[in-house]
């Protein structure tokens, strides 16, 4: 035999070898080794959405983290995170170049409510979980259809019911003005706050304004909002849009009741881009300890967040909130893994992550839990309003549970 | 120039190997090309409006929405089989293009390109009116077709031949279109109108008609993307989209055919080269591409092409003669 033909066997028999042994792995657990667990992601990290590219970066820096600390069951976490900028065709692409080519074991926290409406049906004709999707719209908790994907935060209607409730038990005479999101998204909160209002919603409500996310500002909408004569703005926008709508009612003296939603209301993020004194008296819902609030100064959670924040995310803002959204959330993930234990199959991952139990984490406010259920796929349903006093939120009332009418 | 034969040969070699892809290729790269080659119709139909008509359109992502949504509307409300889709989307453009190119013709370039900027900017909020048709901004979802007649092929296997098959027609067509008596006629008001209209060229008749034509082809490139991506909503149809065709013709290469295949392949490669390349900032890196792209080949990549082949060409023929 001819050194050439020594190499040349020798090579084929390796590749054919590799490629038995990926084929006796993928045959069960696909995108799982015995030594790694490849989890696959999308984030607008360029985009009018890319302020939530922080949120991909955070996950990927607590992975880290736990890689380094020997991983989970002894697997490492391989996380890959495509930019999709917020575009459901690039999201299709991305995710299928995640799923066919990169074989990942499943998909994790992808962004977006059109984004992952993209990719709903594809998922669950594939088998793979898309799991603890990052959008609060209420179609992702529909286990009887779509078994395959499950939501994470409080849902945005669940939301829209707290405002509601707020408003008719705090202003009298309220003559509401709505800015929003023309999608899913900000359709959701406009229902919440309609059902929660009931038979009053049309009495209340004077006006209702829409924008779209390629618009470069919402400054007429805010006029116009104003010339209504509203006197509680509901702003249901995402962080750039936030932060112009707070500065602009500020510019042309407008001083509604301002609620703004969940989603925007980090203070690094909106807050400060719009001026603090420009924010005073917001009123917002919380479910995650805001890292800017001195009250968690001394709380044990926050000082890891904080510890892990400088060791592997030392670029990330320290006062963005999706940055703990992040770390709640990998924390979540890491959770339904351990319980997974050796079995990481698509379908203990899915059963795993629907059954949670009272799982308290650090940077959840206190009282709030993740639970699920076969029938319940949403992990997360309870929270907290908190109004702004020109520097941090202040928490005030109880803890709203949206799982109990 | 390239003798005939050197291109025919060219031509047939880059679709044997077209077709023998599927067989070797990922479905995930199968899909990949699948829109590549959507873009290229896409890019086609724009080339032919601006590159070759000389009349600028930054609006060309709204017929690309209107073929989509004719496609996704028929198939989800009308359950018709997306085969016939297609040409009705096509011709569906064809009407709404000419009709759109008449009012057009007071416009010259710069103006022009604002009005078509002006249709790019609102058909997202006009497709979200309709929401009883279109869905809203939830968009229509859709399921992958099969391939027919027991043909051993999967979805996407058989998606890409059917993308393959529409291109070829349209790129033979419009072959033949521009380089007969039309294609001089619309070449001709490009270089210079006046000429033209004393040579006895209809300057308003031809406009409108090309305008209709364009708009056509890229409305077949949407409503394949329907069927291909299986969903349609209004922010895939932003402004963004309309400008990426505009680049993607220029960096192919304007009033090229072949060009239009070059800018397909870079708007659907280089963004995810760039990302792959930096995270933190792949815009940047995609604009330093689009900056080297444009000055090494100011022609596109189709006239660059031209020039190589053109000379390698005039050297064997030189050395045959010394021979």
């Amino acid at each position: 035999m001819t050194r050439r033909n020594i190499i040349a066997l020798a090579l084929s028999l390796g590749v054919g070898l590799a490629l038995v042994a990926r084929l006796a792995v993928a045959a069960d657990m696909p995108g799982v080794t015995a030594t790694e667990v490849k989890i696959g992601h999308t984030n607008p990290y360029s985009g009018n959405a890319s302020a939530y590219g922080t949120i991909g970066k955070a996950i990927a820096a607590y992975f880290k983290k736990m890689n380094d600390e020997g991983g989970i069951n002894g697997r490492k976490i391989n996380f890959v995170t495509y930019d999709d900028g917020y575009s459901p065709p690039k999201t299709v692409e991305m995710v299928r170049r995640l799923i066919e080519q990169d074989e990942v074991a499943f998909l994790f926290n992808t962004l977006g409510t059109p984004t992952n409406s993209a990719i709903h049906k594809y998922m669950n004709q594939m088998k793979v979980p898309q799991l603890f999707v990052a959008t609060g719209a209420t179609k992702w908790g529909d286990p009887q259809n779509f078994p395959w994907t499950m939501g994470w935060q409080p849902t945005y209607q669940a939301e829209g019911h707290i405002y509601a409730q707020y408003v008719l038990k705090n202003v009298p005479n309220a003559k509401i003005g709505i800015l929003y999101q023309n999608d899913d998204y900000g359709k959701d909160y406009v229902k919440g706050l309609k059902d929660g209002l009931g038979d009053a919603a049309k009495k209340l409500i004077v006006m209702e304004q829409t924008y779209e996310t390629s618009d470069p500002t919402i400054d007429s909408q805010i006029v116009n909002l104003k010339n209504s004569g509203a006197n509680v703005f509901y702003n249901v926008t995402i962080p750039k849009y936030a932060a112009q709508a707070i500065k602009k009612t500020a510019e042309i003296g407008w001083k509604p009741l301002h609620l703004l939603n969940n989603v925007s209301n980090s203070v690094g993020a909106v807050l400060k881009p719009a001026g603090l004194q420009n924010s005073k008296d917001i009123v917002s819902t919380f479910y995650l300890k805001d890292p800017t609030d001195p009250t968690w100064q001394n709380d044990a959670g926050y000082k890891d967040w904080l510890a892990f924040m400088k060791k592997y995310y030392p670029e990330g803002d320290l006062s963005d909130l999706g940055n703990v959204y992040g770390y709640t959330v990998a924390q979540g993930l890491v959770q339904v893994l351990k319980q997974c234990g050796n079995d990481l199959s698509r379908e203990n991952v899915m059963k795993q992550a629907a059954s949670i139990k009272g799982l308290s984490l650090p940077m959840l406010l206190p009282g709030v839990k993740v639970n699920t259920g076969p029938t319940d796929f949403y992990p997360i349903e309870q929270e907290q309003l908190a109004k702004f006093d020109g520097e941090r939120w202040i928490l005030f009332g109880e803890i709203y549970d949206a799982s109990k009418k | 120039m390239i003798s005939v034969g050197l291109r025919r040969v060219v031509v047939l070699a880059a679709v044997v190997v077209a077709c023998v892809l599927p067989f070797v290729l990922s479905n995930f790269r199968l899909f990949q090309f699948t829109q590549v080659f959507i873009y290229a119709i896409a890019l086609l139909g724009l080339n032919i409006l601006t590159g070759f008509n000389g009349q600028i359109s930054l609006g060309h992502g709204a017929f690309y929405a209107l073929g989509a949504y004719t496609t996704a509307i028929m198939i989800d409300r009308w359950n018709i089989a997306y085969g016939w889709t297609i040409p009705v989307a096509g011709l569906l453009c064809l009407v709404i293009g000419f009709l759109f190119g008449i009012p057009a013709l007071r416009l010259e370039g710069l103006y022009l390109a604002l009005a078509t900027f002006a249709l790019a900017l609102a058909i997202p909020q006009i497709l979200k009116y309709f929401e009883h048709w279109t869905g809203g901004s939830q968009g229509i979802v859709l399921s992958k077709p099969r391939a027919p007649f027991g043909l051993k092929l999967n979805p996407d296997q058989w998606l890409y031949f059917v993308t393959l098959g529409v291109l070829l027609v349209l790129f033979i067509l419009a072959a033949n279109l521009l380089s007969r008596r039309t294609g001089r006629a619309i070449v001709a008001i490009r270089d210079n109108p006046i000429a033209a209209q004393a040579m006895g060229v209809n300057n308003a008749l031809y406009k409108s008609l090309t305008f209709g034509v364009s708009a056509a082809y890229t409305g077949v490139a949407g409503a394949l993307s329907a069927v291909a991506i299986a969903f349609v909503a209004p922010d895939t149809f932003n402004v963004f989209l309309s400008i990426t065709f505009l680049v993607g013709i220029v960096i192919g290469g304007l009033a090229s055919i072949s060009g239009a295949v070059f800018g397909a392949l870079f708007i659907q490669f280089v963004p995810n080269w760039a990302q792959d390349i930096s995270k933190a900032a792949p815009w940047a890196i995609y604009g330093i591409f689009l900056i080297t792209f444009m000055y090494a080949m100011p022609r596109g990549i189709a006239g660059s092409l031209r020039l190589v082949l053109g000379r390698l060409a005039r050297l064997s023929g030189e050395t045959r003669r010394v021979a």
